[in-house]
């Protein structure tokens, strides 16, 4: 391996690092504020990258379905339970957010599919029909027993994993996509060619990253989420409800998700199964923060980047064996430094 | 009676199974009682133990990849790389069960993740085992001379370890390490407080799941006589996990339940939603996945107590009798020095917990130690369990030092302990419940509990388990469910689980908290009589009243230091003491 060579991979491994970093940022969120292991992470990268690739085919892409019908089912179980408790002054807000939102969602989206070369509409329209997915699997599948074990609650994760992943191939179909360059230029830097894509990336990374430092330091969403996080009772127990936080939690994912959907997307090709591999990465990362500290996860995030573009320069076929064997020192490693003390849990 | 006809019926039923059904038929109930096979390890560990493996679809790959390898590359017989298979995964599960399992409950399911994706690539990639192909031409079963070449031959070996299985795992369930092993879940801390060894019982358990695996995918090897990479990949690990989700935690049965019904769901999604749909894709994942997320929904057992309800009652038991009781050891000279702290201090960052603190008890007495709140009465009692650790000073049972043990080794010097909040096995009877104190005074392991060679120390444990019940006034109630019995009741049966470990130091943690005043007298009447008969007992509480009437000697805290000591008598007129309870004359 030369310079060069070596240079261009460390490009390669910063600019997958900095997607890692982000997916690990909202897994490590989601675990703390909701304690839900969220494998489907990686789905919301998938569904967003297709999503666009599919637009700029000027085809309307599948997921718009999931965002209607999905709004809907929020709206029948929120519907229900309003009347039940007779409330109705709370109806129109319900089909709101629930109906009249996706419907509009699902327009911009039929409108802008046949206008293929408009980059901006397609990115807006992606963020439009994938963020919501976040609270609307919040909802479905996690709120009615936000209550569980993290074991139920990570089967659970599982389980919307394999039905979205089951859903990708029916919207997407078996072929990979990739979608459009954003910028097509590369510049020398020394010997290296950056390329502006990777440049963009890192700096979307960094600018996401800082905003969300913002959210949690300097508004009060943030702090709820953080009381959240530190103390469910305690939080709750002030006024901040379990189910608000959990929603948030899964909209700031999703948020994630689909930047890193779009970011990725020129780059690699992604299938309709791709995220959850993805996101395994990015869970690398986060156990590399024990999943509570973002600083950590995002270090190893970026660990992970490096080890898996020189892997794959040396030992291209054991790629993905190194990069998951490398979770077991790190567990050894925490399992020598953290005396652990369990407590024991509310049966 | 009746109980034995069934099961006959029932085994002659399964028995016929091949004679009577087409060949596809058969096949498909041999996968189901392979998938059984490494279920049946992950009720225990998941549905019993509460912990996640999602690599199991790997210890099936490498049982499956280990004996194709040897016998079709190196022609050895299929009887001989079962016990090299084995071998194989005890090293991998120990390892992996030694990093991820003295770590909290996620890490296992992460890190098995982990490996369970890496090995499939390693499957995958490898020449030797012949890449995304596979490996084929490996040789059938023979047994006494017949080879086992179609899947009717094959059903009665699969079965009959499908059976073995269940009948050694509910063994295991159903004895001391069972009881420990059913502590796992939710109750480590309390467990540890009797002596358990958490970590190594988490790794037992977790290596009977992976041997059964690795069993499961050696007889797949030779059932199918071919191996591929896909059936060991990470889908397939959650597919058995689902099977023991659907099956339910709190029955091994459950496991051939789960198994059954996401085979023949799986088979006749792929069936019939294509056709529904028009088009292929992958619709049974999405209505598997739709499916367990409503089953956890409405019940997180899973589907065993509907299929339990099935069973007939097996009608009242009887009191457990052995004819040689458990021997009891000696109680320190009453008197004696028992409990010494000696200037012990514990602070937690700025804040100093408990400061100083120097006192002595007597064996043969009620010791109290009392205090407003945040005094550092419960981190005292958590120091003295291990749950703590001292920063400075010592504190020593009959003369040795105990500060700096492990919580079985505590328990091992005979501290028996009480919970603030009641820390019960909801579900568990209550004798099992209290026969869980003593977990020390029994040898048995796995292997003799699995193979019913520890039924004599068994009767023993339990007969002392109710002994004890009946000493606290609950011999009426020894097979109701613990969950079910009043707060008060609840209490009684952490007392007597405490006195089934033999103690020679009982310490009660705010046992009248939550108690009516009729309750409390009786409470009192116990403990009162329990003195009579040589225990030495410590309550730490906060009911002036009860701790007055009760105790001889009293130490009484504040802000982490020692305010007085004496007896009730004295402590009622301490000034100190009326200034920190009462406030101060100005």
């Amino acid at each position: 391996m030369n310079i060069d060579i070596a240079l261009w991979l460390a490009q390669d491994a910063v600019t997958n690092g900095a997607v890692y970093v982000l997916l690990a940022i909202a897994l490590v969120l989601v675990y703390t504020v909701t304690r839900v292991i969220f494998v489907p992470q990686g789905e919301f990268i998938s569904f967003a990258a297709l999503s666009l690739a599919t637009l700029q085919d000027g085809k309307l892409p599948g997921t718009v379905y999931l965002l209607v019908g999905g709004g809907l089912l929020v709206a029948i179980l929120d519907g229900i339970a309003a009347i039940r408790a007779k409330s109705m002054h709370q109806l129109p807000k319900i089909l709101t957010v629930n109906v009249a939102l996706p419907l509009l969602v699902a327009a911009l989206a039929w409108w802008t599919a046949p206008r293929t070369d408009s980059l901006w509409l397609q990115i807006i329209v992606t963020f439009a029909i994938i963020t919501p997915l976040g609270p609307i699997v919040y909802r479905l599948a996690f709120q009615p027993i936000a209550n569980a074990s993290i074991l139920v609650l990570l089967i659970i994760a599982v389980a919307v994993h394999y039905v979205l992943t089951g859903l990708g191939l029916v919207f997407f179909g078996g072929e990979g996509l990739r979608s459009r360059p954003f910028l097509d230029i590369t510049f020398p830097v020394g010997v290296l060619n950056v390329s502006a894509q990777s440049l963009l990336v890192l700096f979307t990374s960094l600018a996401l990253i800082a905003s969300l430092w913002i959210i949690f330091e300097r508004t009060l969403y943030g702090k709820a989420l953080r009381a959240t996080a530190i103390n469910r009772i305690g939080a709750r127990l002030v006024g901040i409800p379990a189910r608000f936080s959990g929603q948030l939690s899964f909209i700031l994912a999703a948020l994630i998700g689909t930047a890193s959907g779009i970011l990725i997307s020129p780059t690699t090709t992604i299938y309709y199964d791709t995220g959850f591999l993805i996101s395994l990465k990015g869970f690398v990362g986060a156990i590399i923060g024990g999943m509570t500290s973002y600083p950590l996860a995002a270090i190893g995030s970026i660990f992970v980047g490096f080890l898996e573009s020189y892997s794959s320069f040396w030992a291209s076929a054991f790629k993905e064996s190194i990069v998951f064997t490398l979770v077991i020192p790190v567990l050894l490693w925490r399992s020598l430094t953290s005396p652990h003390h369990e407590e024991d849990e509310e049966l | 009676m009746r109980r034995w006809i069934i099961a006959v019926g029932a085994l002659v039923v399964f028995a016929m199974m091949p004679l009577v059904l087409s060949e596809f038929y058969v096949t498909l109930l041999n996968y189901i009682g392979l998938a059984s096979i490494v279920t049946i390890g992950l009720v225990l560990l998941t549905g019993v133990a509460g912990l996640t493996s999602f690599g199991q679809a790997a210890f099936v790959g490498i049982g499956a990849y280990t004996t194709a390898v040897l016998t079709t590359a190196y022609g050895l017989s299929p009887w001989l790389t079962l016990p090299i298979s084995l071998l194989l995964t005890t090293a991998i599960a120990l390892v992996l069960g030694f990093v991820t399992l003295r770590l909290s409950g996620h890490y296992l399911p992460l890190g098995t993740i982990a490996w369970g994706i890496s090995i499939f690539f390693v499957f995958g990639n490898l020449e030797i085992l012949g890449k995304y192909s596979g490996l084929a031409d490996i040789p059938a079963l023979n047994i006494f001379g017949v080879s086992l070449i179609d899947g009717r031959q094959f059903y009665y070996p699969i079965w009959l370890t499908t059976l073995a299985a269940l009948l050694a795992t509910r063994n295991l369930l159903d004895s001391r390490v069972g009881r420990a092993i059913r502590a796992l879940k939710g109750r480590g801390v309390m467990a540890e407080g009797f002596g358990v060894d958490t970590t190594r019982l988490k790794i037992v358990i977790f290596l009977h799941a992976a041997l059964l695996a690795n069993i499961s995918g050696w007889f797949y090897a030779h059932f199918l006589r071919y191996v591929s990479p896909s059936p060991f990949n990470i889908n397939a690990s959650i597919d058995y996990l689902f099977m023991a989700v659907i099956g339910g935690s709190t029955q091994v049965w459950g496991a051939v339940i789960g198994s059954a019904i996401l085979t023949l769901l799986k088979e006749w999604l792929k069936d019939i939603l294509p056709k529904l749909f028009e088009s292929s894709g992958n619709y049974e994942i999405v209505a598997l996945g739709l499916l367990i997320i409503l089953m956890l929904h409405r019940t997180r057992d899973g589907l065993v107590p509907y299929f339990a309800a099935l069973v007939p009652d097996m009608g009242p038991r009887v009191r457990p009798a052995a004819t040689l009781a458990l021997p009891s050891r000696a109680q320190p000279q009453a008197g004696q020095i028992l409990l010494e702290f000696r200037q012990v201090t514990k602070s937690f960052n700025a804040l100093k917990a408990v400061s100083n603190l120097s006192f002595t008890m007597k064996a043969g007495e009620i010791f109290g130690l009392i205090g407003p709140n945040g005094a550092g009465k419960s981190t005292v009692f958590n120091l003295m369990t291990h749950v703590l650790r001292v920063d400075d000073g010592e504190i020593r049972l009959c003369g040795e030092r105990i500060d700096q043990l492990t919580g079985p080794e505590i328990a091992r010097r005979r501290i028996g302990r009480t919970f603030q909040h009641v820390k019960l096995l909801p579900h568990m009877t209550v004798l099992e419940n209290v026969a869980l104190g003593a977990h020390l005074r029994g040898r048995c392991g796995v292997m003799a509990a699995s193979l019913r060679l520890d039924r004599t120390e068994e009767a023993r444990l339990l007969d002392e388990a109710a002994k004890q019940l009946q000493r606290v006034g609950l011999g009426d109630r020894l097979y109701d469910t613990a969950g079910t019995l009043a707060l008060g009741s609840q209490r009684l049966i952490e007392i007597a689980r405490a006195l089934c470990a033999d103690p020679v130091l009982l310490l009660l943690d705010e046992p009248a908290a939550g108690l009516r005043h009729m309750e409390k007298r009786a409470l009192a009447e116990l403990l009162g009589e329990l003195r009579r008969t040589g225990v030495s007992i410590l309550v730490v509480e906060h009911d002036m009243e009860f701790v007055m009437n009760l105790v001889d000697r009293i130490v009484v805290m504040n802000f982490g230091e020692k305010l007085a000591e004496g007896s009730p008598r004295e402590i009622q007129s301490d000034p100190a003491v009326i200034e920190a309870y009462l406030g101060g004359v100005e």
